[in-house]
């Protein structure tokens, strides 16, 4: 574990520490930029902490690819299947809290104890989410009594492969609220973290690696936001846009370049930096189709 | 191989006398005005245009063209119904719109026949299909105005405003009841632009506000063309756009409101696969092909419009198809046994000549019934063309007419690839006997309804809308519900 106050420093003797290269996450792979750029990323006073990969459109396309490629299997998988790996994913978090809670107290300029609280709430949330997989298809779908001899259901089924915009503050309960409710009902996701605090997204990703979820479910993107929102807002192969993570004028431009293949937005909602409150349904249903199925009743 | 069609001594036997519904029962009026605020009145700038009956030319009214200034006035009779309508218990609303579905039900011929008249659908369709779901719609949603603390959105959900709401020529009272029912069950007030060749039967719901003795103000209607409708989506103080129409004017309706507070939901256009197996049962699935494409003319957003026929029974499937095909009536919409009617428009009798145009050009074969076509008004013999390949624009682009591409399949897999191979995915229908297969094929369809040993059905409880580009949201069912309604 590094913090600021160690982080590069060899005057009191210490020993060196070993400075983590933090990398993009791509179809379960870490590659840097294939721009071969870097940004400073600093803590809440100014420090620096580490550089960050930052990503180019190129690297955004590549995740779509990686996104799709990873949706027919993973939208095919059981909905225990997906709980287990979520819970999986909770697992690994609890095992890294104390490297979470330093990254958050970085990341979001808190002390020492608020930040493990938010990383509690953080991997709480997780589990959470974990446990929606195999439930919400009954809260959502059903049977429709027809006025007709017929056989009638209606099934949530996952939009597909959904951009999402992290917070750009809270960068790990902000994260893991818009991550995990896109991912649990089978969509697969091509995330950008919040350019000034993204190195929590970064490591979340080594926790996504090790925990059975399938390469490209999630992929994860550092960088400018708007750089890498506008061609993923207008890319053909995206199904579905957060928005979380834009403000005003940047949610507006990207929800009109949406438009282009009619994917679904889900807008910033105002005063959404509090992510403490219980979420309800609200960020799984936008990111889920309703499909309806027929058949006759008869001998 | 003989002709499967060749008129036979029994076709001719059993000719039909003619058999028309009588148009007594509707008294079309020389002229409306917009419905706003309780009351008719004209069109600001005084502009009128013409509505025609599409079977015979004929001008049956003229009508207001509603401008800016009738939008604005017509949002602000809604926003200043909004407050009382909303606020009223939730059963009072429930027994003004339970007072409308019975109002529908008791003018249900007369509603038939002007709606047969103004859009050139057969009689046996509006009579039978599209009223009877009208009424429907609107007993349904009464009895949700009061249990919307049941609708899944937690308990007192609340109304979203004014609603603006764009529907088309296709099923015009149908689709005002799939946009209007919802709404004001939920307590909002709305404004409905109807289509501009369609705009009389929602001229004649208004007068059944009336009757029903609905407050002023909750229902307008503006009629006018598709410049109305856009100062419609785009005026500042409505709260709720929805839309039924063309994939075009969706996304631009999506651009319009992108960055404001207004929900949306549209609903689109569609190129719906129809895959027939080598075991379904044959007759059925073709009695399914021929509804699926040939209902409304074709003018469905739902219409099974590509047939994806196992390579193994296709010549089976044809012949019988184009045997059944021959025995369609075609003309009079009027007339009780008339099973295919007129097209709605001479811009869309354009449209379908243009596109089955290209079919031809592309390679495909093409074949239409034999059947003689009235000298006037707007017609197009039920086509279909063989050997559509993917890329001919035929089994790509939404024809919105009587036109059926047929391509074949060998394997599931591909029949599955060759359905999702489009940028819509509103509707798809599977015919066979075998249920896992109807099962499997049914989870990898992207398509928000699909039919299996069936097609067309529609029911208010049964949420429809589209994946991908065929738009977002639901109407009917519960779900429907949400597009009308917000969390406290």
């Amino acid at each position: 574990m590094s913090t600021p106050e160690t982080r590069g420093s060899e005057a009191r003797g210490a020993r060196l520490s070993v400075l983590k290269t933090y990398k993009l996450y791509i179809g379960g792979k870490f590659p840097r930029s294939e721009s071969g750029r870097v940004y400073e990323v600093t803590d809440a006073q100014g420090q620096w902490l580490a550089n960050a990969p930052l990503a180019s459109r190129k690297d955004a396309r590549d995740a779509v690819v990686a996104a799709r490629k990873a949706f027919a299997g993973w939208s095919g998988a059981t909905a225990y299947n997906r709980g287990q790996v979520l819970y999986r994913v909770a697992e690994m978090l609890e095992g890294r809290r104390e490297q979470f809670a330093a990254e958050v107290a970085a990341a979001d300029g808190l002390p020492a104890a608020k930040a493990r609280e938010v990383t509690d709430a953080a991997i709480d949330r997780w589990v959470w989410y974990a446990g929606w997989s195999d439930k919400v298809a009954q809260v959502v779908g059903g049977a429709n009594p027809v006025a007709g001899p017929f056989f009638n259901l209606s099934t949530p089924e996952p939009t597909g492969v959904v951009a999402v915009l992290a917070p750009r503050r809270s960068s790990l309960l902000g994260l893991v609220s818009v991550l995990a409710p896109v991912i649990v009902t089978g969509n697969t996701a091509v995330l950008v973290t919040s350019h000034t605090a993204p190195l929590p997204a970064l490591s979340l990703a080594e926790v996504l690696a090790t925990s059975d979820l399938p390469g490209g479910v999630v992929n994860i993107l550092s960088g400018d936001t708007a750089e890498l929102a506008r061609p993923l807002a207008a890319h053909r192969d995206v199904n579905a846009l957060d928005l979380a993570g834009a403000d005003g004028e940047l949610a507006a431009e990207l929800e009109a370049a949406a438009a282009e293949n009619l994917k679904r937005v889900l807008r910033p909602a105002p005063g959404a930096d509090d992510w403490s409150a219980d979420p309800g349904l609200a960020r799984m249903t936008p990111f889920l189709e309703t499909k309806t199925v027929w058949h006759p009743v008869g001998a | 191989m003989t002709d499967p069609v060749a008129p036979s001594a029994a076709s001719k036997l059993f000719a039909y006398a003619p058999a028309p519904e009588s148009r007594a029962v509707v008294d079309i009026a020389p002229s409306y005005g917009l419905f706003i605020d309780g009351e008719f009145r004209e069109a600001a700038a005084g502009k009128v245009f013409k509505t025609l009956a599409p079977a015979t030319e004929e001008v049956l009214s003229e009508v207001a063209h509603g401008g800016a200034d009738d939008v604005e006035a017509a949002v602000r009779a809604a926003r200043e119904a909004f407050g009382p309508w909303s606020a009223l218990p939730g059963a009072e609303r429930a027994k003004y719109l339970f007072r409308i579905a019975r109002i529908i039900q008791e003018r249900s011929r007369e509603l038939a026949v002007l709606e047969t008249l103004d859009n050139g659908k057969p009689i046996r369709e509006t009579r039978d299909a599209d009223l009877p779901l009208v009424a429907a719609h609107f007993f349904y949603h009464a009895g949700w105005a009061d249990k919307l603390s049941y609708a899944g959105l937690g308990p007192d959900p609340r109304p979203l405003g004014v609603a603006a709401q764009v529907i088309p020529w296709n099923f015009p009272l149908l689709m005002l009841a799939w946009k209007i029912a919802p709404a004001l069950a939920a307590g909002n007030t709305v404004v409905l632009k109807p289509a501009e060749t369609t705009p009389l039967s929602a001229l004649f719901f208004a007068d059944i506000c009336r009757q029903a003795g609905l407050p002023k103000g909750v229902v307008n209607i503006v009629t006018g063309d598709g410049a109305t409708g856009a100062a419609l989506v785009a005026h500042p103080d409505v709260n709720k756009v929805a839309f039924t129409g063309s994939t075009a004017v969706g996304k631009e309706i999506a651009r319009t409101v992108a960055g404001t507070d207004k929900r949306l939901t549209l609903e689109l256009g569609g190129k719906g696969a129809n895959i027939v197996f080598d075991d379904a049962p044959l007759d059925q699935a073709v009695e399914g092909i021929v509804s699926g494409i040939f209902f409304n003319q074709g003018q469905v957003c739902c219409a099974g419009s590509r047939l994806l026929v196992q390579e193994s029974v296709h010549d089976e499937v044809l012949d019988a198809l184009k045997r059944r095909l021959a025995t369609l009536r075609v003309g009079d919409p009027l007339d009780k046994n008339t099973d295919v009617g007129a097209i709605n428009s001479a811009e869309q009798l354009a449209r379908i000549t243009e596109l089955a145009d290209s079919g031809e050009r592309e390679g495909a074969e093409r074949w239409s019934v034999p059947c003689e076509l009235p000298g006037r008004g707007y017609w197009f013999a039920p086509t279909v063309f063989t050997g559509v390949g993917q890329t001919h624009r035929i089994a790509r682009e939404e024809i919105f007419g009587p036109v059926l591409s047929v391509l074949t399949f060998r394997t599931p897999d591909e029949a599955v690839a060759k359905a999702n191979n489009t940028p819509y995915g509103l509707s798809a229908g599977i015919w066979t006997e075998k249920g896992s297969r109807i099962l499997d094929m049914a989870g990898r369809l992207r398509a928000g309804v699909v039919w299996a040993n069936t097609f067309n059905k529609f029911d208010p409880t049964s949420p429809f809308g589209g994946y991908k580009e065929s738009g977002y949201g639901r109407e009917g069912g519960r779900h429907g519900l949400e597009a009308y309604l917000e969390h406290a």
